[in-house]
C-alpha cells in the first residue's frame, strides 16, 4: 500500500518562478519537506517569503515551476483535472487569507457549493452547511444573510465551515485569524484543534506566535527557502499531545 | 456537478444579473420575431393562393392556345388562333383522350352590355353547359343553357351577381333582354355572389353559348381556351399527355418545340406558387436571421465581460471542487439559457404580430386570409436560439474554465 511507504504530503525541491513582464520573481526556490497524515503544521516567516505560494501548490491550486509534489504517493502531474477537482472538493478545505465569499449569496448557500459539486443530495446539503455553521459558532440568523451584511470575523468563520462541510482529511488555513480579535480567533483555532483531534491534518500559515502554539511543528520560510523546521512540545494545551 | 445542479446555478447567475441580460437578449427577441412573423405571414399567403388554386379542382386541365408566355410583353403566344373547332372533335373522341371526362371551350372577351339606357361592360365568356359544373357555380335563378340552345346559336345569357345588380338594381332580370353589339339576348339565369377567382370575377360575367359568342359577338372561328376535367385526379397526368399528342397529330407537329399550345394544371399551377412563396419566405428569413448573428454577437461580448467579472468566482467554485467541464457547462448553460429565453419571446411577439396582421388583413381587405402558426419556424427558432448561445457562449465559457484556480482568484 502506497500509503505504508509514502507520507500523506511530500515536496521535493519545490520552486515557483512568477513570470513578470520585465522581471522574474522566485517566491520558492526548492523546498523539500514531508507532512504526515494527522500532523498540525504551522508555516510561519516574514511577508512575502513564498508561505501562500507554498500552501496553494500543496492545496493544488497551483502548479510549481519544478520539483515533486507527491500527495498520497502520486505525483502532482499523474492527476487529470477531473481528479484534482475531485481531491479539492473532497479531501482538502481551503481556508483563504481573503475569504473569497461568493458575494450576493447567502452564507449556507456559500457554505453547500462544495457539497454541489460533491453530488451530495439536496436535503443532506441543507443539513451539513447548518452543521458546519454552528461548528465555527455562527448563530442561524446569520445564515440566510450575505457576505456584505457580515462583519469580516463572521466572514471568516463562513469561509472555515465552507472548508470543513465536506468532512476533508487535510486543512489549509492561510492566516484564518489574521482578520479576527483574539477571542473569535480563539475559537477558529479550536474548531482546527478539534479537527486535528479527530485525526485530520491541519495546516496553517500564520504571523502569530499564539496561534502557532496550537502546532505540532513549525516550518519557517525565508526567501523562499525552510529556515527551520521544528517539533514544538510547548503545546498552549498540553493535554491533547498523545 | 450533474445537469440539474448546472443549469440551477446557471439561472442563479442569470437573476443575479437581470436587467443586464434581458437588454442582451434584445437581438435574439428581434431576430426570431421577424422570422417568425415573414414565415407565418408567407405560408398564409400561400395557403390563400394555393386555396384559390385548389377551389377550382384538382382534376381541371386547361389547354391554352400559342406558347407558354414567357413575359408579360410576350403578346403573340397570347392571341393565337391555333385551337379550332376540329380540335375539340379530337379531344373528345373517347380513344384518343380515354380519361377525359368533360371538355368545354371557352372564348373570352369585354363587351358593353345594355339594357334600356344602362350599360355595363362585363367579361363576356362563351361557354357550355359545363360552365356551372366546372367551376362549381350555378345559378340562384334561372338555369343554365342546354345543348339544344348550343348548337342552334341561341341567342341567351347567363348574368353575374354584379351586372345584374347594376343594370336591374330594383327590377327581375329574369327573361329580360340586353343588347351586345346590337343584338338582342334573353336572361335566362343570374349566378350568385362568388366574387374573385384565380382567372376572373365571376361576380363580372356574362356567360353565352361558345357557338353565339364565336359567331356575333367576337366574330372568330378558334377558342381562347379548352377547360378538360379528367376522370379522376390520379388520371391528370395521363389525360395531359393524352391531349399534347392528340393535338400534336391534329396540327401535324413533330418537334415539340414548335408546339402551338400549351397545358396547365391545377399541380402545375400548385407547384409554382409553392416555390415561389418558398423562395421568397426563405429570401426573407435569411435576412432576418442576420440579426440573429448580431444578437449573437452582443451574447458572447456580454459572457466575456460576464466572464471577466467573475473571475473571482470561477476561481472558487474550481478551488472547492468544480472541475474544468463543471465551469464550462455552466456557461454554456448560462448563455444557451439567456438566447432560449429570448427565441421563446421572439416567437410569442412573432406569433402575436402576425396574428394581427392576418386579422387586419382578414378584415380590411375581405381576404379569405388565415392565421397560420409556423410550428415548424418555432422550433426551429429555439433550437436556432438555443445554438446562438452554445455557438457564441463557448469562447468565452472555454476561457472562463481554462484558468487556474489561483490565477483567478487573485483577479482584482
Ligand atoms: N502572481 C504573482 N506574480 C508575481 N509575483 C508574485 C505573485 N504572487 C506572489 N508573488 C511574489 O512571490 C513572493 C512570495 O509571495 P507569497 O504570497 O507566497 O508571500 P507570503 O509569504 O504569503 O507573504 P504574506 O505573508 O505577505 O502573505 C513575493 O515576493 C510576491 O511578490
Ligand atoms: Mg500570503
Amino acid at each position: 500500500m502506497s500509503e505504508n511507504i509514502f507520507p500523506l504530503i511530500r515536496a521535493k525541491n519545490l520552486s515557483k518562478i512568477y513570470d513578470g513582464n520585465f522581471t522574474e520573481t522566485s517566491a520558492l526556490g526548492g523546498v523539500s519537506f514531508d507532512v504526515e497524515a494527522g500532523e498540525f503544521l504551522a508555516i510561519m516567516g516574514p511577508s512575502g517569503s513564498g508561505k501562500s505560494t507554498l500552501l496553494h501548490i500543496l492545496g493544488f491550486l497551483d502548479k510549481p515551476t519544478s520539483g515533486d509534489y507527491y500527495f498520497e504517493g502520486k505525483k502532482m502531474e499523474e492527476f487529470n483535472d477531473e481528479e484534482l477537482a475531485g481531491i479539492r472538493n473532497k479531501k482538502m478545505g481551503f481556508v483563504f487569507q481573503s475569504f473569497n465569499l461568493l458575494r450576493r449569496t447567502a452564507l449556507l448557500e456559500n457554505v453547500k457549493l462544495p457539497l454541489k459539486y460533491a453530488g451530495i443530495a439536496e436535503k443532506e446539503q441543507d443539513a451539513m452547511a447548518r452543521r458546519a455553521l454552528a461548528a465555527v459558532n455562527l448563530p442561524e440568523e446569520t445564515f440566510s444573510h450575505e457576505p456584505s451584511q457580515l462583519s469580516g470575523g463572521e466572514q471568516q468563520r463562513a469561509a472555515i465551515a465552507r472548508a470543513i462541510v465536506n468532512n476533508p482529511s487535510i486543512i489549509f488555513a492561510d492566516e484564518p485569524t489574521g482578520n479576527l480579535d483574539s477571542k473569535s480567533g480563539e475559537i477558529v483555532m479550536q474548531t482546527l484543534q478539534k479537527l486535528n483531534n479527530e485525526g485530520n491534518t491541519v495546516i496553517l500559515i500564520t504571523h502569530e506566535t499564539f496561534t502557532a502554539e496550537y502546532a505540532q511543528r513549525i516550518i519557517r520560510l525565508l526567501d523562499g527557502q525552510i529556515e527551520s523546521d521544528n517539533r514544538v512540545s510547548n503545546r498552549r494545551f498540553n493535554g491533547f499531545i498523545k | 456537478m450533474n445537469a440539474k445542479n448546472t443549469l440551477k446555478t446557471a439561472i442563479t447567475g442569470l437573476k443575479m444579473q437581470r436587467s443586464r441580460s434581458l437588454l442582451t437578449i434584445l437581438g435574439i427577441v428581434i431576430g426570431i420575431t421577424a422570422i417568425i412573423m415573414v414565415t407565418a405571414l408567407g405560408q398564409g399567403a400561400q395557403n390563400l393562393i394555393l386555396g384559390e388554386i385548389r377551389s377550382i379542382g384538382s382534376k381541371v386541365i386547361a389547354v391554352a392556345p400559342g406558347r407558354q408566355p414567357e413575359g408579360p410583353t410576350d403578346f403573340i403566344s397570347m392571341f393565337s388562333d391555333s385551337l379550332k373547332e376540329k380540335d375539340l372533335a379530337v379531344l373528345r373522341k373517347k380513344e384518343n383522350v380515354p380519361h377525359l371526362a368533360k371538355i368545354m371551350p371557352i372564348v373570352f372577351g369585354s363587351e358593353v352590355m345594355a339594357y334600356q339606357a344602362d350599360t355595363y361592360r362585363p367579361t363576356i365568356i362563351g361557354g357550355t353547359d359545363l360552365f356551372a359544373e366546372i367551376y362549381d357555380t350555378y345559378p340562384d335563378k334561372g338555369r343554365i343553357f342546354t345543348e339544344e340552345e348550343i348548337k342552334s346559336y341561341a341567342d341567351v345569357v347567363i348574368i353575374g351577381f354584379k351586372v345584374k345588380n347594376e343594370l336591374f338594381p330594383d327590377s327581375d332580370a329574369l327573361n329580360q333582354k340586353v343588347r351586345i353589339k346590337g343584338r338582342n339576348f334573353r336572361v335566362i339565369g343570374i349566378l350568385p355572389h362568388k366574387g374573385q377567382s384565380s382567372f376572373f370575377n365571376f361576380d363580372e360575367i356574362a356567360v353565352l353559348p361558345y357557338t353565339t359568342a364565336q359567331r356575333y359577338i367576337f366574330g372568330i372561328k378558334y377558342f381562347n381556351r379548352f377547360t378538360v376535367e379528367a376522370d379522376s385526379e390520379d388520371s391528370v397526368l395521363q389525360t395531359v399527355e393524352d391531349i399534347r399528342i392528340t393535338l400534336r397529330n391534329s396540327h401535324g407537329i413533330t418537334d415539340p418545340a414548335k408546339d402551338d399550345f400549351f397545358i396547365e394544371t391545377q399541380a402545375s399551377a400548385i407547384d409554382m406558387v409553392g416555390t415561389i412563396t418558398s423562395v421568397l419566405t426563405l429570401f426573407l428569413a435569411s435576412i432576418a436571421a442576420i440579426s440573429l448573428l448580431v444578437g449573437g454577437i452582443g451574447i458572447m461580448n456580454i459572457m466575456l465581460v460576464s466572464v471577466t467579472e467573475r473571475t473571482r468566482e470561477i476561481g472558487l467554485r474550481k478551488a472547492v471542487g468544480a472541475t474544468a467541464k463543471d465551469i464550462l457547462r455552466q456557461f454554456l448553460f448560462e448563455a444557451a439559457l439567456l438566447t432560449m429565453l429570448g427565441g421563446i419571446i421572439g416567437i410569442l411577439l412573432g406569433a402575436l404580430f402576425s396574428f394581427g396582421i392576418s386579422l387586419i388583413l382578414s378584415k380590411a381587405l375581405a381576404l379569405s386570409w388565415a392565421f397560420v402558426f409556423p410550428v415548424k419556424a418555432a422550433l426551429l427558432g429555439l433550437i436556432i436560439s438555443a445554438a446562438v448561445g452554445l455557438i457564441f457562449g463557448l469562447y468565452p465559457a472555454r476561457k472562463a474554465s481554462s484558468k487556474n484556480p489561483i490565477e483567478s482568484l487573485r483577479y482584482e
